[in-house]
């Protein structure tokens, strides 16, 4: 808390005042205020190494437990949602690498938002000369390439280094699906900001919160690829906004789209982090019209 | 104890309430206070019941593709998913909390608890007792139920005996688990994640048949790291199959043993953990 409050005041002094200020000292200024604020997201995460640690050796665990229900759902319907049984293991081992990234379980920064939502700390957070939604965004975008690196690289590792995976050689591909991974979490912390800012009416946003990211669990494809969803179920499910989270980097990993496809994919990815990012700005405007600041 | 009480004008001690009534007494306050929000318990309650129900779910869609998993009817798999779930909710609900035990070292609030005249293992256990917690259970009793129906067994008075036996030994070893891996934190704070590879994942493991998975992961699940006594080996002579290693068929009856010395074995790790306590200071 208090790392965010002094980047804050660093901003203060440096002229960010207001956005009208932050406007006439130009997009530097602004871009260096919420880059500040996503590197302290990203170390604010390095310094629980042990808890690093932990969390990756359940990731392989989980991964391999999963991986051999897979190899024995492949063995006997191969080619199962268009995989082949090592594009369905390298989706297994993508799935538990990008798990913390995108943020399946939920918590995080939401956790932390509706804390204060709760306790009236957001009118704090609100008197800041800095954008609500950006502010939790860059803090997010901060983590999520923490998470990426401590938590992603080592189940991704393992898994390629035990069982067969469809991993591509071009680095072009991989660079491709970085930005599916990045837009990715940007989706996911739209969805969950507006999970978040529910706690505004309802106090305890723990039910709602819950609800949804067990949604997400489910619709992302984290227990399943939604390429293996029969008939409807898996059209409504890869159509809707979870499927950015997972379904849509894995395939890009695997080479699944490419040329217009890729852009086709890209275009689903920001087409709903707008929307949602979008609705998050009028359900915040909304929200915020409710705060009554009771001093003391 | 009771009579160096109200010698020579010292205060008259009051008698420490024992494991269960202290248990009884928290997860009470906890409950009253859960069902003070209750349209946030209500969702977290279904929110429960679902996390789990898909899992069940996912199930559904893989034999939705396939007419056996490892050999497994969609029924077997099902009385395997029903047994694990129903015991490892039970244990989750009552020890669930327990793995907060590594944040209460951290921020010191654990001290709170060592200077109560009550069990510290029952006060940390029925910390922020999760009502909601019965969702699973609920869930995982549902689909043990629903493969009873389905399942195509030769049913003896030996078999019947089994399953609730199963679901009580299993229940125990999984809380021993929760209570070695809360032991485990005294020395890691920040590993709680290690213990849910044990918990959730144990339980996701004993839902898929042993034929799934490598022999060396269904060794070390017996011997090393007994959960193939949560349900594996007697759901398995129930189900009249084959236990993938050489095990005399005598094994499938032993889980209520085993269950008996991982709970012996965790309680004295706790213990071993609660000694080597050093608060932060804070």
């Amino acid at each position: 808390m208090s790392s965010r409050g002094n980047s804050v005041a660093k901003g203060w002094r440096a002229g960010l005042g207001s956005r009208a200020l932050v406007s006439m000292t130009g997009e530097g200024a602004f871009v260096r205020l919420y880059g500040v604020v996503a590197a302290g997201g990203f170390r604010r995460y390095t310094t629980y190494r042990v808890a690093t640690a932990a969390g990756v050796f359940t990731n392989t665990v989980f991964g391999v437990i999963v991986a051999y229900t897979y190899i024995a759902l492949w063995d006997q319907r191969p080619n199962l949602g268009g995989y082949d049984q090592s594009q369905a293991l390298t989706y297994v081992w993508v799935s538990q690498a990008l798990l913390m990234t995108v943020n399946m379980f939920g918590g995080g920064f939401a956790d932390e938002l509706v804390e204060r939502i709760r306790t009236g700390d957001i009118a704090i957070d609100l008197y800041r000369p800095a954008d609500l939604q950006l502010w939790w965004l860059s803090a997010d975008l901060g983590r999520a390439l923490f998470h990426f690196l401590g938590r992603g690289a080592v189940p991704l590792a393992f898994g390629a280094l035990f069982f067969d995976l469809a991993l591509p050689t071009t680095p072009g591909t991989w660079l491709a699906f970085l930005l599916a991974v990045l837009l990715g979490v940007v989706v996911s912390f739209a969805l969950r900001f507006l999970v978040a800012l529910s706690a505004f009416w309802l106090l305890d946003g723990a039910g709602v919160s819950s609800l949804v990211s067990i949604a997400g669990l489910f619709f992302s494809g984290m227990l399943l690829p939604l390429n293996a969803f029969p008939g409807l179920l898996g059209e409504v499910a890869r159509a809707l906004p979870w499927s950015c989270l997972l379904q849509i980097p894995a395939d890009v990993l695997m080479g699944h789209h490419h040329g217009t496809g890729l852009l086709g994919a890209y275009g689903f990815q920001l087409g709903w982090a707008a929307l949602l990012l979008g609705a998050g700005r009028v359900l915040q405007s909304a929200a915020v019209r409710r705060v009554v600041v009771q001093g003391g | 104890m009771p009579g160096a009480a109200g010698a020579a004008g010292a205060p008259e001690r009051l008698p420490a309430p024992g494991m269960w009534a202290t248990y009884r007494m928290i997860a009470g306050m906890w409950i009253r206070s859960t069902l003070a929000y209750r349209a946030s318990f209500a969702m977290m309650l279904v929110g429960n019941f679902l996390v789990t129900a898909f899992d069940f779910v996912v199930i559904a869609l893989m034999f939705s593709q396939v007419r056996s998993l490892g050999g497994y009817s969609f029924a077997e798999v099902a009385f395997l998913y029903g047994t694990s779930t129903t015991a490892f909710g039970l244990a989750n609900a009552l020890l669930g909390s327990i793995d907060k035990l590594g944040a209460r070292v951290r921020d010191g609030t654990l001290d709170t608890l060592l200077v109560r005249p009550a069990p510290v293992l029952a006060q940390v256990a029925a910390d922020r007792f999760g009502l909601q917690r019965l969702g699973r259970l609920l869930q995982g009793l549902l689909v043990l139920g629903g493969s009873l129906l389905a399942l195509d067994v030769h049913w003896t008075v030996l078999k019947a005996l089994l399953v609730p036996m199963m679901l009580l030994s299993g229940t125990a070893i999984f809380c021993a688990v929760f209570v070695a891996g809360a032991a485990f934190q005294f020395w890691a704070q920040d590993a709680a994640e290690v213990q849910s590879a044990f918990t959730y994942g144990g339980q996701t493991l004993l839902q898929y048949p042993p034929t799934v998975f490598a022999k060396d992961m269904v060794r070390g699940v017996t011997y090393v790291f007994p959960l193939a006594f949560v349900n594996w080996l007697p759901a398995l002579y129930v189900l009249g199959r084959p236990y993938p290693l050489a095990l005399p068929a005598w094994f499938a009856f032993t889980p209520p043993l085993v269950a008996a010395l991982c709970l012996i074995l965790a309680g004295q790790a706790w213990r071993v953990g609660v000694r080597s306590y050093r608060s932060t200071g804070s």
